[in-house]
């Protein structure tokens, strides 16, 4: 397999199936009309074509334009890698024959690059093989990530007779104006997604504070302190949060429909911060013990008291610890569904996530869920995009959660 | 002479710090044993009890008063009646302040009258009973007006039914149900597939996903926040968008699927066996690889670079460096992280309950949970599911803890 006249044909025929499908429904998505990658026709131009860039080198820059132009203009005929429906609009036969020569090209001479003719080393051969894997890494991840987002916006942007019609159009006809943003005015007007919004604001952010003052003291205490019951403490934390919430969820169930805390905003703000103290503790406590002892033990000879040095000592030095545990604690609560679902069932009091949960049945048209369903997402998603340094840390150290 | 010796004991500044750390620690013990041990204790009593959804509200004695009659035969009724139809309520009292201006006749038992004070006692009521008291009155006044006053006020009623929370009655019952038949062993057989292929698709994605990442080029910080996008969003969010993409009949999958002729006619992804079950794995794995991505990242490019220096220099292949050299050094990590994602994707429940309901073989463990519990409405039953999950945890924390004590990297 070590040659390079058998590596460039099989990793060219490999490339250009990957190549085309992504081509393909790039362009389904994007335009609605019929594309189809024709694998076995893929393999046998993309062999070609991987051994004619191995053949020749940069330098015969001509041998391998020539390849990719009638590659890309084959996408035209019945004989191309990509077979294209017969109502598709012009604009979109010239992309679609522009990208699979372009691409082709630049993916190709990136991927075969510094692959001879003849035999290979080891190192040149694993280095195409590694870059290959890279290229198709790179396209299969990005794919699977950005296509379910990009579906719940556009969904959210259609009307349900354009759905059902052809599922897979999500070109938005950017001149209806704002009549384009019609399941969001909806939402707003007539199912509440305004008191909604600020129903899980308002429930998040005392979640955080609660959290935090619950576990600011508790973790310095783990940190700091030596105690009986020190390491037994440390590891019920780790335990508690390994019990499922949906355990958890049935014995609170029948406490609060006793108590007649269950519909109440209030019995969710109680619930919300004991689900994210340990973690909160978990997280700062492993922030303090980095923290050096001999300035709070400066601030100890000078007369502080241990709750003055924590107060002013540890706290400050801890902003950014309390920056990302504050960020996680808001994500988990912004995003729990489990026990609002189970504990509210009357709509003046939903948070977001009850909300949208709502809009899931027969009646409600499919946009308007996925309308919902941006509406959960964007501020949860903005937040992570500005402070991703601070939400990332965040991920990491809280980790144990899922 | 006196011999020094060492102090024993706890000291008093010890014994202060000791003190301090409880009283820190205070409020997030009680908070969490409140919210978290009560609930477990209170699991396991449930489950060896015939609980179920309707038990919640307990049998109690129900009143409703009303002013009968018109002209000269004017009388209050009250009319007393057990809220449940087969299980007795014991200790019925009755306690009503009659209205100035209304002058009672005569009262006869269980009732008696003092002053305007009326007190009924009706002992036991039998499931389904209904009593009726009927006192004639004269009123001094228009009765319309006296209506609304004898009406208004609330007549005060005890009593209470037996409680199937409070008994020390316990039976066998709910296990008896969920382990009979066959139902038990295939959820176990779901959550055993799901946790398993879960878990270890998470973390290769994760892996081939932190390798694409290791290396610094332009956008890394973008893409890398890009992926972490599924475990960020919302659950509901990307749940439901998934079973849009993926309806039969709506779904762009299906129509892509069928416009490049990998299938003939729509999938129901989530709909049918086993399909349903691939699909919710998929699912996690999806949502869940930006764990063990961010994870495995973080631990590569910890590592130190000489280490690959000096491989260069001997001569190692690409492919030779990452087996024996990367791998041996993520080891740690990569178990770390399957035995905690393991845990979780066992006690996952929000992904398959919005996805499929457990419906079409999807049924874990987790939602079976919420099956018993509230769609066949037996909360008995459901706690002792909840209990085996209880009983896997356990087993799973002995493991988790032989070895996170020797891997304290996390």
């Amino acid at each position: 397999m070590r040659k390079g006249y058998l590596t460039g044909p099989a990793l060219g025929a490999l490339w250009l199936v990957v190549i085309a499908t992504t081509v393909a429904i790039t362009m389904s998505f994007s335009t609605g009309a019929a594309f189809r990658p024709q694998v076995l026709l893929c393999l046998l131009w993309g062999a070609v074509a991987g051994l004619i860039y191995v053949r020749y080198p940069e330098r015969h820059a001509m041998a391998r334009l020539g390849l990719t132009t009638m590659l890309g203009l084959s996408a035209l005929t019945r004989f191309g890698p990509v077979l294209i429906g017969s109502e598709t609009s012009l604009q979109a036969l010239l992309v679609t024959v522009f990208a699979m020569a372009v691409v082709t090209h630049l993916s190709l001479t990136a991927i075969l690059r510094d692959t001879p003719f003849g035999e290979l080393t080891r190192h040149e051969f694993e280095d195409a093989v590694i870059r290959f894997c890279t290229g198709f890494g790179c396209i299969f991840f990005t794919a699977i990530v950005v296509i379910p987002f990009y579906v719940m916006v556009m969904t959210s942007l259609k009307s349900q007779q354009a759905l059902l019609q052809n599922p897979l159009d999500f070109s938005v006809d950017l001149s209806q104006g704002s009549a384009l943003f019609r399941s969001y005015t909806e939402l707003f007007r007539d199912f509440n997604f305004g008191t909604y919004l600020w129903t899980s604001f308002y429930v998040s952010v005392l979640t955080v504070f609660i959290t935090l003052a619950f576990s600011v003291p508790g973790a310095y205490a783990v940190a700091r302190f030596r105690f009986k019951g020190q390491k037994a403490f440390s590891r019920s934390i780790l335990l508690i949060y390994m019990v499922p919430m949906i355990v958890l969820a049935l014995p609170i169930y029948i406490a609060f429909s006793l108590t007649g805390l269950r519909n109440s905003i209030l019995g969710i703000v109680m619930i919300y911060p004991v689900t994210t103290i340990p973690v909160a503790l978990y997280m700062l406590q492993g922030y303090f013990r980095g923290l050096p002892t001999e300035v709070e033990e400066a601030g100890l000879m000078d007369g502080l008291s241990r709750l003055a040095v924590i107060w002013k000592i540890t706290l400050p030095l801890s902003l950014p610890a309390l920056a990302s545990v504050s960020l996680y604690v808001f994500m988990i609560a912004w995003n729990e569904f489990l026990l609002a679902f189970m504990l509210l069932d009357d709509p003046s009091k939903f948070t977001l996530t009850r909300g949208v949960t709502m809009l899931n049945s027969s009646e409600i048209p499919r946009q308007h869920l996925m309308a919902g369903a941006v509406i959960a997402t964007v501020p949860i998603m903005a937040l992570f995009l500005g402070l991703e340094r601070f939400m990332t840390k965040g991920l990491t150290a809280g980790s144990v959660k899922g | 002479m006196s011999s020094a010796t060492p102090p024993t004991g706890t000291g008093a500044l010890a014994k202060r710090e000791a003190r301090l750390a409880w009283a820190l620690l205070s409020p997030t013990v009680i908070s969490v044993s409140l919210v978290v041990i009560l609930p477990l204790l209170a699991i396991f009593w449930i489950s060896f009890k015939p609980f179920t959804l309707s038990d919640l509200r307990p049998p109690a004695p129900v009143v409703r008063e009303s002013l009968r009659g018109s002209g000269d035969d004017l009388r209050i009724e009250y009319r007393v009646r057990n809220s449940s139809q087969d299980i007795a309520v014991t200790g019925v009292t009755l306690t009503d302040v009659l209205p100035d201006g209304v002058t009672a006749g005569e009262v006869l038992a269980p009732c008696v009258l003092d002053g305007q004070d009326l007190f009924c006692d009706f002992g036991t009521l039998e499931g389904g009973y209904r009593e009726r008291v009927r006192i004639p009155v004269t009123l001094e006044g228009d009765p319309d007006t006296f209506e609304d006053l004898i009406e208004g006020s609330e007549p005060s009623i005890t009593g209470s039914g037996p409680s199937v929370l409070t008994n020390f009655e316990f039976s066998l019952e709910n296990f008896a149900r969920v382990f009979d038949g066959d139902e038990f062993w295939g959820v176990l057989w779901v959550t055993l597939f799901y946790t398993v292929f879960g878990t270890i698709g998470a973390l290769v994605m994760g892996l081939f996903a932190a390798l694409l990442l290791n290396k610094s080029f332009k956008g890394q910080g973008i893409i890398r926040g890009l992926y972490l996008f599924p475990y960020v969003a919302p659950v509901i969010a990307v749940a439901f968008t998934w079973v849009t993409l993926f309806d039969p009949f709506s779904g762009s999958a299906n129509a892509l699927l069928v416009q490049m002729g990998l299938s003939s006619e729509p999938i129901n992804f989530f709909g049918e066996r086993p399909l349903a079950l691939i699909m919710v794995t998929v699912f996690e794995i999806w949502r869940y690889f930006p764990l063990s991505f961010l994870f495995i990242l973080a631990r590569m490019q910890s590592i130190d670079s000489s280490m690959y220096e000096a491989a260069d220099m001997d001569g190692a292949s690409p492919f030779q460096k990452f087996w024996l050299l990367s791998i041996p050094q993520l080891l740690g990590i990569l178990s770390v992280l399957f035995l905690l994602r393991f845990i979780w994707t066992f006690n996952k429940f929000d992904d398959i309950f919005l996805l499929t309901g457990g419906n079409a073989g999807t049924r874990t463990l987790t939602v079976n949970v919420y099956e018993q519990a509230f769609a066949i409405s037996n909360i008995g039953a459901g706690a002792a599911v909840a209990v085996v999950i209880l009983m896997c945890l356990i087993a799973f924390s002995f493991v988790f803890f032989r070895f996170i004590s020797r891997e304290e990297g996390l």
